[in-house]
């Protein structure tokens, strides 16, 4: 369902001017995982939000390529198709709950925001509110919903912001660094209940993450990211069992293993890739 | 206090504080914060161009400042340079030929380009001529503010506790006083005169800048470097001026710049509220003021107003318009 | 919350016994009572009326300690009877007991004329400040709505104009403007009429609005676009709100509340009027008292605005806090 084709992305112009993107390329199907892993600054998040064109222009600068959702270019969509294609049919949870959620609002206002844009099926809000709070694990929704956002934990939160994107039932969820921000054990939690979450719902989902060691058994395929290009490709299995690239190759080896003597961290050496 | 309202003495002190600027701009400016701001600076025109202005007013107002030795009372060099201008006796329309009375129109002893006051001065003279009152108040105030400032600041940004507690009660407790009400008690109490302005202005001024050179310096004092250099056993004296004032100098730049607009508009209301300039001193708000009456007068004396509104409105934006450029050149975040 | 404004109340205690510490070492000690005498009885009063009018008011006591008892140890300790009776402990006491004391030139008591200078002063300055404050916001918003477009920049280079014109400059081009052109409003005075006054009161709060506009209008939209850059506008963006919604309800709220902490400060202030607006129109507020007093001079009267500024400036950083807890769920008083 989506297309990237040849995507670059350019911050700033003349002097000042960063490339984040650079002629990317990947496609993901429907129902699809695909996961985008990478270190930090290797252009995930410009990637994942410029599928529905959230970045701030300027500074950012579309300079070449195209992004097809169902065949149509968000690069030349008006603004109100830009609208519904957001939270409509590509939705976002971010890497840190705690300032993702706007602090003055209850949860009830900003999940019933989402509900009252994109569903006119929906007669009643409370309800509705209520079972997508379920849907996502927590307790007593119902007691809950008028809660503000500082009255819940780092991995309510994040089940929050879940069940916000999920509330108008989008065809392809993009999470950008969903656990980075929580306690491993809660990681574990919020990467199971999106991997059900999936299951249930059949969506499609972009999962961006700088660790190769949560992709595992959720992925389909993964997009290894480097310097603001997609250097390898393929199955997560494959990719996992027989890196090609030697940047990959690092990636791995980083992931601390159970079971294996403490090793040191192999620190990546730039000048060889 | 008496020495602060000599007029060599604050001549002395605000050229020695141009010289001390320009120094301690070309040492700081070899740091790595001060190459990149100065780069984006070069590339900013409209803020050239208000340096431009600024550098400009400097040079009207030193020759104001800048005495020539002469038996014939005050003469300075912008007097030198105006000999030419000759005195009328009374108000003189800009360009007119006669002078500016209905009964009795006597031919003027010249032209005027922008008119005379009521004392038959040249009206443009006298608006330069208060450029260096301007000048003085802005020196003068930043020369007491800011050392206080910076050094209040940083020692309760840096030595915390008890230092902190005090330095805050001080600073509190001066803020708790509407600024314009504490400068016109001050005033009220030390007379009027450019000296008293500047130690009035001064004692309100520091408030701000340590509030914002305190906040700094907390937040550099987090950073490992700091760790670092006490954990090697730097002194104290090391640490803040090798590492803690370098840091915080670029907000003691741009709150001068900025600051220095604010002085020159708070002069003019001072002077206008009758606490500021002395009689007898050319000053841009003691222009306004007069020009109270002439604008009752008909048909209207407008000259002296226009005149001095323009410079002072030039003047301020001039800062105002360079001092945002500093901050987006060190911030560029910031838009 | 009662406990915490009574803490509150506790904490201003020592700042405003640092004020009083200022107001006298400056009115009493800079300048000895003398002297004080001297300039507002000007320069043809004998010593005699210079010494009953010291006398008439306490000034004559000794400022901290009797310069005959200033002998024994226990006098320097500042423990001897006559201690009592310096002019020191009376102002203390008195500031103390907001006994404001009365005017040095009429007599008149002070609190009999900030009262009648209150409404006045409130008349221009409380509709000047909601004015200004909306007017600001919109357009601040308008800004923020258009940034970086060639609006913006014009708007932000017409705030940095509009902040470099000092007020005088603002009320007579005003006056000029209003009554001479448009000889509609009258350029000066004030009479409280019922509905007349209205006429009275507009151009001067329009004047303050103008003048403060600038400044205002650049903080506000920086306020804004700080929020703009927050996590959570990403989010509301995602979700496909519109960008006037994210302005108007994201933005805006979160901005109101940083807003509160800048603004509520000042609302007690407001009772003090504007010294240059009330003396340009003859508006008989607290700002042409104070006018008046610095001509005079009149020190009472100065020292005494400094004290109730500094109460009133302390009591609005209690409603700061007050407003804030009310207006941000994730503040608590205790
Ligand atoms: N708003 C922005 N302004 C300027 N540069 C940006 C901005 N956002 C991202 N970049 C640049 O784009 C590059 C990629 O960033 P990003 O996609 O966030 O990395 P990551 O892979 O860690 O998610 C970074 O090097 C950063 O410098
Ligand atoms: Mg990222």
């Amino acid at each position: 369902m989506i297309e990237i084709k040849n995507l670059s992305i350019d911050f700033g112009r003349g002097a000042d001017r960063v490339q984040a993107v650079r002629a990317m390329n990947l496609s993901i199907a429907k129902g699809e995982t695909v996961a985008i892993v990478g270190e930090s600054g290797s252009g995930k998040s410009v990637t994942g939000l410029s599928l529905t064109r959230l970045l701030p222009e300027p500074p950012a600068v579309y300079s070449t390529g195209e992004i097809l959702v169902d065949g149509n270019d968000v690069l030349k969509m008006g603004t109100t198709d830009l609208r519904k294609l957001r939270g409509g049919k590509i939705a976002y949870v971010f890497q840190e709950p705690s300032t993702s959620l706007n602090p003055v609002f209850t949860i009830h206002t900003q999940i019933s925001e989402a509900i009252r844009l994109h569903r006119t099926d929906v007669s009643s809000i409370d309800a509705e509110v209520e079972s997508c709070l379920d849907m996502v694990g927590i307790v007593n929704p119902r007691g809950r919903m008028h809660d503000y956002p500082h009255q819940l934990s780092g991995g309510m939160q994040q089940r929050v912001m879940i069940a916000m994107a999920l509330a108008c039932r989008p065809q392809l969820l993009v999470a950008d660094e969903p656990t980075t921000a929580l306690d491993v054990t809660i990681q574990a939690q919020i990467l199971e209940q999106l991997r059900m979450l999936k299951a249930q719902t059949g969506m499609a989902m972009m999962l961006i993450t700088h660790n190769f060691g949560i992709i595992g058994g959720i992925a389909d395929r993964v997009a290894v990211m480097f310097r603001g290009s997609v250097v390898e490709e393929g199955r997560t299995e494959d990719v996992l069992r027989n890196p090609q690239h030697a940047y990959t190759q690092a990636l791995i080896s980083c992931i601390p293993q159970l079971g294996q003597r403490r090793r040191r961290l192999t620190a990546i050496d730039h000048a060889l890739l | 206090m008496a020495l602060l309202d000599q007029l060599w003495f604050q001549n002395t002190l605000v050229l020695i504080g141009y010289a001390l600027v320009a120094s301690l701009l070309s040492s700081a400016t070899k740091g790595e914060r001060w190459q990149a701001a100065s780069s984006r600076l070069k590339r900013d025109y409209v803020g050239i161009a208000a340096f431009v202005v600024i550098v400009l007013f400097v040079f009207i107002g030193s020759m104001e400042m800048i005495r020539l030795p002469s038996n014939e009372g005050r003469r300075t060099l912008l007097d030198l340079v105006t000999t030419g201008i000759p005195q009328e006796k009374e108000y003189a329309a800009p360009m007119a030929t006669h002078a500016f009375s209905v009964a009795n129109p006597r031919p003027l002893n010249g032209r005027h380009l922008l008119g005379t006051d009521t004392l038959g001065r040249d009206t443009l003279v006298q608006t330069l001529r208060a450029t260096r009152t301007a000048l003085i108040i802005g020196g003068l105030t930043s020369i007491i503010y800011i050392p206080i400032g910076v050094l209040l600041g940083i020692m309760a940004g840096y030595y915390k506790r008890w230092v902190d507690d005090l330095i805050q009660y001080l600073y509190s407790t001066i803020a708790s006083v509407p600024e314009i009400l504490m400068l016109v008690a001050i005033l009220m109490v030390l007379g009027k005169g450019l000296g008293t302005m500047s130690i009035a202005l001064g004692i309100t001024g520091w408030v701000g800048l340590a509030r914002l050179i305190r906040g700094e310096t907390l937040r550099q004092t987090e950073k490992p470097y700091i760790t670092a250099a006490k954990a090697m056993g730097q002194s104290d004296w090391k640490i803040i001026t090798r590492h803690l004032l370098p840091n915080v100098m670029h907000l003691v730049v741009i709150k001068f710049v900025l600051g220095f607009s604010g002085l020159v508009l708070t002069e003019a209301v001072l002077s206008y509220l009758g606490v500021g300039a002395p009689i007898g001193t050319a000053s841009w708000g003691g222009m306004i003021d007069a020009s109270r009456s002439e604008l009752s007068r008909d048909p209207v004396v407008w000259w002296n107003l226009t005149s001095a509104a323009t410079a002072l409105f030039l003047l301020v934006l001039s800062l105002n318009i360079f001092g945002d450029s500093l901050r987006r050149a060190f911030d560029p975040r910031q838009t | 919350m009662f406990a915490y404004i009574i803490r509150r109340v506790l904490f201003s205690v020592p700042i405003v016994f640092g004020v009083m510490l200022l107001t006298f070492f400056l009115f009493f000690v800079i300048q000895s009572p003398d002297a004080m005498a001297r300039r507002v009885l000007g320069p043809k009063a004998t010593p005699q009326t210079v010494n009953t009018w010291l006398h008439n008011r306490g000034y004559d006591k000794p400022i901290i300690v009797p310069r005959a008892a200033k002998q024994s140890f226990a006098d320097y300790l500042l423990i001897s009877r006559s201690w009592k009776d310096s002019l020191f402990i009376h102002q203390m006491t008195r500031l103390a007991t907001f006994d404001l004391g009365s005017s040095d030139v009429t007599g008149r008591p002070l609190i009999d004329i900030f009262k009648s200078g209150a409404l006045p002063s409130l008349l221009i300055t409380l509709p000047a400040f909601l004015l200004g404050l909306m007017v600001s916001i919109g357009f601040a918003l308008y800004f923020v709505f258009i940034r970086n477009s060639a609006l913006d920049l014009l708007g932000t280079f017409l705030c940095i104009a509009l902040m470099s014109v000092p007020l005088m400059v603002y009320i007579i081009f005003g006056q000029w403007f209003a009554a001479l052109v448009l000889k509609y409003f009258p350029a000066f005075g004030f009479h409280m009429q019922g509905m007349s006054t209205l006429k009275f009161l507009l151009l001067p709060v329009a004047l303050i609005v103008v003048s403060g506009l600038g400044a205002d209008v650049r903080l506000f939209r920086a306020l804004f676009l700080e929020e703009m850059g927050q996590d959570y506008i990403r989010t509301a963006r995602a979700k496909g709100v519109s960008s006037a919604r994210v302005l108007l309800q994201h933005v805006l709220k979160n901005g109101l509340i940083n807003l509160i902490t800048m603004m509520v400060a000042s609302l007690p202030f407001l009772i003090m009027g504007s010294l240059v607006i009330e003396n340009f129109f003859g508006i008989p507020g607290l700002g042409n008292v104070l006018f008046s007093a610095i001509q005079a001079p009149d020190f009472a009267v100065v020292q005494a605005s400094v004290f109730l500024g500094s109460i009133l400036y302390l009591f609005g950083l209690i409603l700061t806090d007050l407003c804030y807890a009310w207006a941000d769920p994730r503040i608590r008083l205790h």
